[in-house]
């Protein structure tokens, strides 16, 4: 993981690459080590498998440069176990993140809270004497302007997935 | 046909060809040894597991084929790391069976277990633990295919006692197909024609050429296609003997210690053309100045080769044979002209740098290191298989020791393991009996893997070890002298064995040279018996190997005698 995640270079950018990749074990201490070792970063990773059960589909999110995405592009086609990677970072495609965020519920911001979690279209999952719990999904952009919104009223913890994305189809 | 899985194993290794495995026994791995006594297929028992995989790589790059070893769970198998790393950097096709505890002890802490696919991943082309005895026949099969195709590269096979000893219907693999990989040989065609126009343009062409032309075996494509377009041609450490060291193209080894010449070459080109190289930072030094005025043209059968270290004009990703076939004969079809005059500015400007700045050193009245090498070279015709060591005797043996053939300079390049160029010349010379195979060594180096003078010995291979024995770690001192105001920190070795009674007590010949005089006569009586033979060749203590160039500095910028 990255230091500090706000500081990018100017050619550095934030690209969304989707690998399918064998089911298999090990596989994906492969890819981990493959950037601990080369000293890439990643800045999130999601794992699950797709509707062939032989295969897995990982989206990671990393930053760099132009020359060290390519070079993290061609050491990953090179892993056996990888069948593909996709960069989706100039082409079309959706993505979405998930958080669950247990918030302090005092009874002064109680009505605060529902109104941003309306706004953003987010959910209440869970509601305790003292705690809410709401769930959202978005792309990062909207997660970290919802976290933001939610902290001067207090976060006791969260849970975030990383970036899931597909290429989206021609119209 | 039900078969146990030893039994499978030793299938598989009859149908890859395998005659020879380099191993050392343990607990894990007594029903493979125990099947192995029932085959024909040779077992040369080193005395370190280091020395094993070493081994099988110096057999590999001697005969072009898959070296194997075979060794024992535990700490077996984690002495086979640096070997199984050294493998690697150098793209060596190896297979490395390593036992295992039985399966329900994975991950028990089990006596003797280690976790060696985990720590193996990331200095290995791939590996694999077979868990299952299924799994058994078609893993081997892919382990080898994989190891020789494409990039080459060591492969590690994880083998639990009680896979090895389960039983299975057997039935032999036919079809192996990984979707996963399909290395690419074929170039992009459409590439071609341009690095044809860049040659037609270019005043001052450069081919640059690496280990990779010795294992797609473009020996004499490389030839023809320099000859043609009349290029001088330099190589990497590891390409040394791709390209005739005798023919007057040849600008010699580049790099760190490279020639002065090709550095030069490489520093005013206008064209360079890389086939199968990597530009390493050996080669490149500060890799922002390198080759600035050149085009550069960068063929490679790996993709992550290309545009790694060095910006690239054209990359062609393919196999360095298939390519130069095929640029040959585009340039057959084309007709490049009357190259000849158009080239003698270039060549004969180089012809100048070989006349002001050769290799130099001057023989008084104690032996120097280049002497022993250039020595050997004279009194061998140029014709032994040459492993090193790592250090300034490996620069050495680089400079002074001309190769005219691949497969003949096995050295551990890209990782410079200490303690390789015994095991990997027990190899070789088992790959080739008849030749005649030397170790150069240093005093330091040698006493990493010593111990395998015993399999020297036991399987009477004729392995020649001349130690250059300057009594210090040579290459460390003399960084020490150059960048540390010769604080000679840990570099003196203060005691060493007497290398001659080591060879006797080893069973072998041990013969020493104290005075230039006696160089040549201890050469030529080492190499004249037919035994294992130590040359201790007390040198010069203080030695450098020049030219030098400092580390991050450009390639251009050489420190000279």
């Amino acid at each position: 993981m990255r230091a500090n995640m706000n500081k990018v270079n100017e050619d550095e950018k934030r690209h969304i690459l989707s690998l399918l990749v064998d089911n298999k074990p090990g596989v994906l201490a492969r890819i981990a080590g493959l950037f601990s070792g080369r000293g890439f970063n990643i800045e999130s990773l999601c794992v699950a498998e797709t509707t062939d059960p032989l295969i897995s589909r990982i989206t990671l999110v990393t930053i760099g440069s132009m020359s060290v995405v390519e070079q993290i592009e061609k050491q990953l086609n090179k892993l056996v176990n990888v069948v593909k990677v996709t960069d989706f970072t100039d082409a079309p495609f959706v993505q979405r993140e998930m958080a669950l965020i247990k918030i302090r519920a005092k009874p002064e911001h109680r009505a605060e809270i529902l109104r941003t979690v309306d706004i953003f279209r987010s959910r209440v999952i869970d509601v305790s004497s003292k705690y809410y719990t709401v769930e959202i999904t978005g792309d990062d952009g909207k997660v970290r302007a919802f976290l933001n919104l939610l902290k001067p009223i207090g976060i006791k913890e969260i849970a975030r997935t990383g970036a899931i994305a597909l290429a989206r189809e021609k119209t | 046909m039900k078969l146990k899985g030893t039994q499978i194993l030793m299938k598989v290794l009859h149908e890859e060809g395998v005659d020879t495995i380099f191993g050392f026994p343990g607990g894990a791995v007594i029903d493979i040894y125990d099947q192995l006594l029932k085959t024909d297929i040779r077992h040369v028992m080193v005395r370190h597991e280091q020395g094993a995989v070493h081994a099988a790589d110096g057999y590999a790059r001697a005969s072009g084929r898959v070296g194997v070893c075979l060794v024992t769970s535990g700490p077996g198998a984690t002495n086979t790391v640096s070997g199984i790393a050294s493998a690697y950097m150098d793209s060596s096709p190896i297979v490395v069976l390593t036992g295992q505890v039985p399966t329900h002890l994975i991950g028990n802490d089990a006596f003797q277990e280690v976790d060696i696919v985990g720590i193996t991943r990331p200095c290995t082309k791939h590996n694999y633990q077979v868990t299952h005895i299924e799994d058994l026949a078609y893993t081997l099969k892919e382990a080898f295919y994989l190891a020789r195709s494409g990039r080459p590269g060591p492969i590690l096979v994880d083998l639990p006692k009680d896979v090895m000893q389960a039983t299975t219907d057997y039935k032999a693999v036919k079809d192996l197909q990984i979707r996963t990989y399909n290395p690419t040989y074929e170039p992009n065609m459409k590439q071609l024609p341009k690095v044809v126009e860049l040659i037609k343009e270019a005043q001052r062409p450069v081919v640059f050429a690496g280990g990779g032309i010795t294992l797609s075996g473009a020996f004499e494509e490389l030839a023809t296609f320099a000859r043609k377009i009349q290029a001088p041609v330099t190589t990497t450490l590891m390409g040394l003997g791709t390209f005739p060291a005798t023919d007057p193209l040849w600008l010699g080894m580049i790099g760190m210690h490279g020639t002065y010449r090709a550095n030069m070459a490489s520093g005013e080109c206008d064209l360079l053309i890389s086939i199968g190289v990597r530009f390493d930072d050996r080669v490149t030094g500060r890799p922002d100045t390198f080759a600035p005025k050149a085009k550069i043209v960068h063929i490679d059968i790996d993709p992550t080769s290309i545009r790694k270290n060095i910006p690239v004009t054209i990359p062609i990703v393919g196999d360095c044979k298939i390519t130069l076939q095929s640029l040959n004969r585009l340039l057959d079809e084309n007709g490049l002209g009357e190259l000849g005059g158009k080239r003698q500015r270039w060549l004969s400007l180089i012809e100048e740098w070989k006349e002001t700045k050769p290799f130099a050193y001057e023989q008084k009245d104690v032996i120097k290191p280049q002497f022993v090498v250039e020595k050997l070279y004279e009194l061998t015709g140029g014709a032994a298989i040459i492993t090193t060591e790592v250090g300034q005797n490996q620069m050495w043996a680089a400079q002074y020791y001309h190769f005219d053939r691949p497969n003949r300079f096995i050295t551990s390049g890209g990782l410079g393991c200490m303690g390789f160029g015994l095991p990997a010349a027990i190899g070789a010379q088992i790959a080739h009996p008849e030749s005649l195979v030397v170790d150069i060594a240093g005093n330091g180096s040698i006493q990493m893997n010593i111990q395998e003078m015993a399999t020297a010995v036991q399987y009477n291979l004729p392995v020649k070890i001349a130690i250059l024995n300057n009594q210090y770690l040579g290459m460390v001192r003399q960084w020490q002298e150059f960048f540390y105001e010769r604080r000679y920190a840990c570099t003196a070795m203060e005691h060493e064995p007497d290398f001659v009674k080591l060879a006797e007590a080893y069973g072998a010949v041990g013969l020493r040279a104290t005075r230039p005089e006696e160089v040549e006569s201890v050469l030529n009586e080492g190499l004249s018996i037919s035994r294992p033979v130590i040359m201790d060749f007390v040198v010069e203590k203080e030695e450098c190997v020049y030219p030098m160039v400092p580390a991050g500095a450009s390639i251009t910028e050489m420190l000279l005698v």
